[in-house]
């Protein structure tokens, strides 16, 4: 469903490649293997984009992926860009904004190797997609995303059947925004606590009343509720200001895939 | 003294009319050398599904000369095709027609356009009004658009009419992959294919489309059901497919002689029901007293 997926919406728009931005991490790596289903290994490209502070056993995972999945690895190194970048700012810049910088860095060399013909396959699962836990216009943008209704559980058991390496399956998610860092330290919570939630919420249609009668904790859901509300903004196209009779994302609805005829 | 379908699950282009006019063409061709008789093709399968706002550019009425090389082909085969019909009165309507002998014969409106969850028909289109039988190449049909057959009183009420055929055209997205083994959708539609088959003994001819519009896919499995609720045939799942079978029109008769469900039906205590639930029309009561 998600080869397919990949193959029937790119061929749509034309575009007969795929770049994949690849971390090391469990979601890159199934969104490469599935690419590379999709278009056959010669025609999807693995970028890894490290930063000086980024782990070499990262790029040993990604390497490890890519050759499972028979795919040109390119390392481009970002720190070049990213230190001018930070003279360029002159103060010191907070290890949050510094990891969105990064983020929107790496993405930016992902469109530009992807240009003219290729997509950029997005990485972004459903946890991190509903908690808002991504760079607005850094990972979580791409051209398409076969992964992005996948609960991170769900990933790593298709990483599982998929052959992925069972390092990259088994270890802590991260976004090496700093060192040591981890998504489920920084977060609070574990991916499997957070997935049960919001798969009762949004995909059960659960009240939150619901989840605290079944036993789930009161902070816990509160605050997953209110990382869902307040990040929507990432989960939807830019507002437009509509005076017109007739207004983009208003009242001007047509579908993407709206083909030519003949 | 069979009748041969075929079932074209294709995946129309959205938007796109006259690549799928081609489409049709070409599939009627293939259909016509298999030697079948009549020819199905899913909702919409003229335009695609989500059209939205391409709606009103797509509509035309069903002797439209848009229309008019699908009503040529129909000669020695039966066609039934979805297209976005325009009324007299410019309404818009999601729309399935049956063409036989060079003209369309019979057009039926979908009576339920879903607006809800991933579905948003009613925004764009206007609701059918009626549920005709009418007379086709596999005995008396009638013709269910998608939402349509998930209303139990759809099928009901055309084998009430004297349906001997469903004609259940369908724009399925496929969905429900985490609830475990087959997908949802899927599960669901082959549980009333064979419900309203085996127990208003009548063919179900299940159409749906594949491909995908906008990151929806559609998931196939078309399937032609016996009066008995035996699956005469099944195609592929998210691959297009022409898929032929065998329809015997003398079997609803058999099925009933041993299965007189309909024949038992108490119509009047339906009727009744239902108006004490919207209302006695004029003159009702006297009729049922």
């Amino acid at each position: 469903m998600l080869v397919a997926f990949l193959r029937a919406e790119t061929a749509k728009v034309g575009l007969r490649r795929a770049v994949v931005g690849l971390s090391g991490g469990v979601d890159s790596a199934v969104a490469l293997a599935l690419a590379a289903e999709a278009f056959g290994p010669e025609r999807v490209l693995a970028v890894h984009t490290p930063y000086r502070t980024s782990s070499p056993a990262s790029l040993e995972d990604a390497r490890a992926v890519a050759d499972r999945c028979g795919v040109e690895l390119r390392v481009m190194p970002i720190t070049a860009q990213i230190d001018a970048y930070r003279e360029l700012v002159g103060e010191e810049m907070q290890r949050v904004r510094l990891g969105n910088k990064m983020a929107r860095e790496r993405k930016s060399i992902e469109f530009d190797l992807a240009w003219p013909d290729g997509a950029v396959i997005g990485t972004s699962n459903k946890t991190e997609l509903l908690l808002g836990y991504g760079t607005w216009f850094g990972d979580m943008a791409s051209s398409l995303n076969p992964v992005g209704d996948l609960y991170k559980t769900q990933l790593r058991e298709l990483a599982v059947l998929l052959g992925i390496p069972e390092r990259v399956v088994k270890k802590p998610p991260t976004a090496e925004l700093w060192l040591g860092q981890t998504d489920e330290e920084e977060l609070g919570f574990t991916y499997a606590q957070a997935d049960l939630i919001l798969y009762f919420l949004v995909d059960r249609r659960a009240r939150p009343e619901e989840l605290l009668a079944a036993g789930f904790g009161a902070v816990l859901v509160g605050r997953i509720r209110e990382m869902v509300r307040k990040s929507h903004f990432k989960r939807v196209t830019p507002l437009i200001a509509k005076v017109s009779l007739r207004t983009i994302g208003h009242d001007f609805l047509y579908p993407r895939d709206w083909e030519a005829d003949r | 003294m069979s009748v041969r379908i075929a079932v074209a699950q294709c995946a129309p282009a959205l938007g796109a009319f006259k690549r799928n006019l081609d489409l049709h063409l070409a599939t009627i061709e293939r259909a016509r050398e298999a030697g079948a008789q009549v020819v199905v093709f899913p909702e919409l399968s003229l335009t695609g599904y989500y059209v939205k706002d391409l709606a009103t550019d797509l509509a035309c009425a069903p002797d439209d000369a848009a229309l008019a090389p699908l009503a040529k082909a129909a000669n020695g085969i039966d066609v039934v095709a979805g297209f976005v019909e325009r009324s007299p009165d410019a309404r818009i309507h999601i729309a399935s027609g049956y063409w036989s002998g060079g003209a369309v014969r019979h057009v039926h409106r979908k009576v339920y356009p879903p607006t809800y969850g991933i579905f948003d028909d009613a925004r764009y289109f206007a609701r059918g009004e009626r549920f005709d039988v009418f007379p086709s190449a596999l005995g008396p049909a009638g013709i269910a658009i998608c939402e349509d057959a998930w209303h139990m009183s759809t099928p009901y009420l055309y084998a009430v009419r004297g349906a001997h055929v469903l004609l259940y055209v369908a724009a399925s997205p496929g969905r429900g992959v985490s609830e475990g083994g087959d997908l949802g959708t899927a599960e669901s539609c082959r549980l009333m294919d064979a419900f309203y088959a085996q127990y208003l003994t009548m063919y179900v001819v299940f159409v749906n489309r594949v491909g995908h519009e906008d990151g929806i896919a559609f998931w196939g499995g078309s399937e032609v059901v016996a009066p008995d609720g035996t699956v005469v045939a099944r195609a592929k799942e998210f691959e297009e497919d022409l898929l032929v079978a065998e329809i015997d029109p003398l079997l609803a008769a058999r099925e009933r002689a041993r299965n007189p469900l309909l024949r038992d039906e108490r119509h009047d205590l339906v009727l009744r029901h239902l108006a004490e639930r919207v209302g006695m029309p004029r003159g009702l009561k006297e009729v049922l007293d």
